[in-house]
């Protein structure tokens, strides 16, 4: 059985994992959720991370060219460059 | 009168080309005047603002836009461009300049009511400024702001029967040549193959799920008026199997300048280029040498042709595509950002285009190429840039396709050739005394 099928677990060590990495960065590609679920496919936690952002635990950041995920409201938004 | 002075976009209009500038000062002057009466949404001086900060990025030497955010709306992550200025307070107008990528329909065919819709749409909601197209085929409507984004996709997919295009690391949206809709050369129906893969692929254009940007195009023919073989991580170009079918009657009115045989079906007519040469127009530029021309009739030795297409866009009434016709996919291509540009490898030289069976052969590869590069593509790595890094050869086993002559580009340069202990009849272990017999210390 994989730990996607445990929605709640499989949350938890999504917002975990970017909780812990916080205060380095709060933007991170798809492949880093690669990671946190190294047995499964990489076309399910795709879609698991994709639901994450419907269901609002997390947001997409794109350049256009890339899209990156991170926690909803995390980090600077396009109103602040760096400054706080 | 403009609102801001823009001497340095001035200059651009003096060319001999069509301007953006002149464009944009003249929506910037529509907007101002605004006959029809459009309630605008966004700010009415958005075009006059835009030439504004262009303006001052030139005075600057740098760019005032900052670097994305924004994405879409609910439930994609794909379709829209979020742009910001960081010089609002100048520039009010363009605060917030979103572009929003529309799927244009397969092979860019519109009606006139459904053009009016849009724009209509477009000046409402938006800045009015369009890009048709953009480089991966969506109609870009470009300027907007993020209250109106919901607006503008409730609709376009409401009323207008109309989707978002991709944007980010997703499949980016399919776009294709006009195919067997009006071409004599299509080999096969790109539209219903662009169309179906759309369709099928509909989560990986609008959820990123790739490591980077994935492009599919697709070419009727080699003529390749699409540039896929070029511009798309994977390339459909239609090719046929059989001959080229000749008519030696046709190809000796070409040869007797008959008026109604004109060359390249009359393309060139507007400058004398004189009279018709078979020889130095057709056989001597076959890039394979596989045509002969004895004077009375033509011979093609199919077996060596490339399917250049040149002598059947030379000679169109006289020859003709081959009846067995399906696709060849090529990897790969992708414009210059590591490693400078690459064109497509070939890696399947024929594939039937069935839909009977949802062209189980196209997906076939299509998926095992993503299974590949999802776990193996490094952030921001394209197809062409993975297979670089591991080879030509491993793209070929997680696809299961076996090497083939056709996907040797130069022979005979590379005299490294790997392989497998399994591929080796008997393995890598020897018996050392069975060896010595016949090889002395």
């Amino acid at each position: 059985m994989s730990v996607l099928d445990n929605r709640e677990e499989a949350t938890k060590m999504v917002t975990d994992y970017l909780q812990k990495k916080l205060k380095n960065k709060t933007k991170f590609y798809l492949n880093d959720f690669y990671k946190v679920f190294p047995d499964d496919k990489p076309r399910q936690v795709k879609k698991f991370v994709n639901s994450l952002v419907t269901d609002g635990v997390l947001e997409y950041w794109s350049s256009g060219s890339t899209t990156m995920y991170g926690l909803k409201g995390a980090g600077k938004q396009h109103a602040s460059e760096g400054e706080e | 009168m403009a609102k801001h002075d823009t001497p340095l976009l001035d200059q651009l209009e003096s060319g001999p080309w069509p301007s953006f500038v002149s464009d944009l000062k003249r929506q910037a002057e529509i907007r101002a005047k605004n006959e029809e009466g459009v309630e605008f949404q966004i700010p009415a001086d958005s075009c006059d603002d835009l030439l504004g900060i262009l303006e001052l990025s030139f005075k600057h030497g740098r760019t005032h836009w900052k670097h994305g955010g924004i994405v879409g709306v609910f439930g994609y992550g794909g379709g829209v461009i979020g742009r910001y200025s960081d010089q609002p307070e100048m520039f009010p107008g363009v605060e917030a300049f979103h572009t929003m990528r529309v799927n244009q329909p397969a092979g860019k065919y519109y009606n006139t009511e459904y053009l009016r819709s849009i724009m209509k749409l477009w000046d409402f909601r938006g800045s009015g400024v369009t890009n048709m197209h953009g480089s991966t085929g969506d109609i870009i409507l470009l300027g907007t702001t993020t209250p109106q984004l919901e607006e503008i996709f409730y609709e376009l997919t409401h009323n207008l029967n109309q989707d978002l295009g991709g944007s980010g690391s997703n499949l980016r949206t399919p776009s294709d040549c006009l195919g067997s809709s009006r071409c004599e050369y299509s080999c096969y129906d790109t539209q219903a193959l662009c169309h179906f893969l759309t369709n099928e692929y509909q989560d990986e254009l609008h959820r990123p799920a790739f490591p980077y940007k994935f492009k599919f195009k697709f070419d009727g023919c080699p003529n390749c008026c699409v540039a896929s073989i070029a511009r798309a991580d994977m390339s459909f170009i239609g090719t046929w199997k059989d001959q080229i079918r000749i008519d030696q009657d046709a190809v000796n009115k070409y040869v007797e300048k008959d008026p109604a045989y004109p060359a390249n079906a009359g393309a060139h007519k507007g400058r004398d280029w004189g009279p018709f040469d078979i020889e130095k127009e057709v056989t001597d530029l076959c890039p394979t040498q596989c045509m002969k021309w004895d004077g009375k009739k033509l011979h093609i030795d199919d077996s060596n042709c490339t399917r250049c297409m040149h002598c059947i866009n030379v000679m169109p009434r006289a020859l003709k595509i081959g009846k067995e016709t399906g696709c060849s996919i090529l990897v790969g291509a992708k414009a210059p950002i590591l490693d400078g540009a690459q064109m497509g490898s070939l890696l399947a030289p024929f594939v039937p285009v069935n839909p009977d069976n949802d062209y189980e052969e196209v997906t076939e590869i299509i998926e095992s190429i993503w299974d590949w590069w999802m776990e193996e593509g490094k952030n921001r790595e394209r197809l062409g840039e993975l297979i670089m890094r591991q080879g030509f050869q491993k793209l070929l086993e997680v696809t299961g396709i076996d090497p083939m002559p056709q996907q040797v580009e130069h022979p005979r340069t590379n005299p490294y050739i790997f392989w497998k202990e399994e591929e080796v009849p008997g393995g890598f272990e020897r018996d050392i005394k069975e060896y010595r017999k016949y090889h002395q210390r």
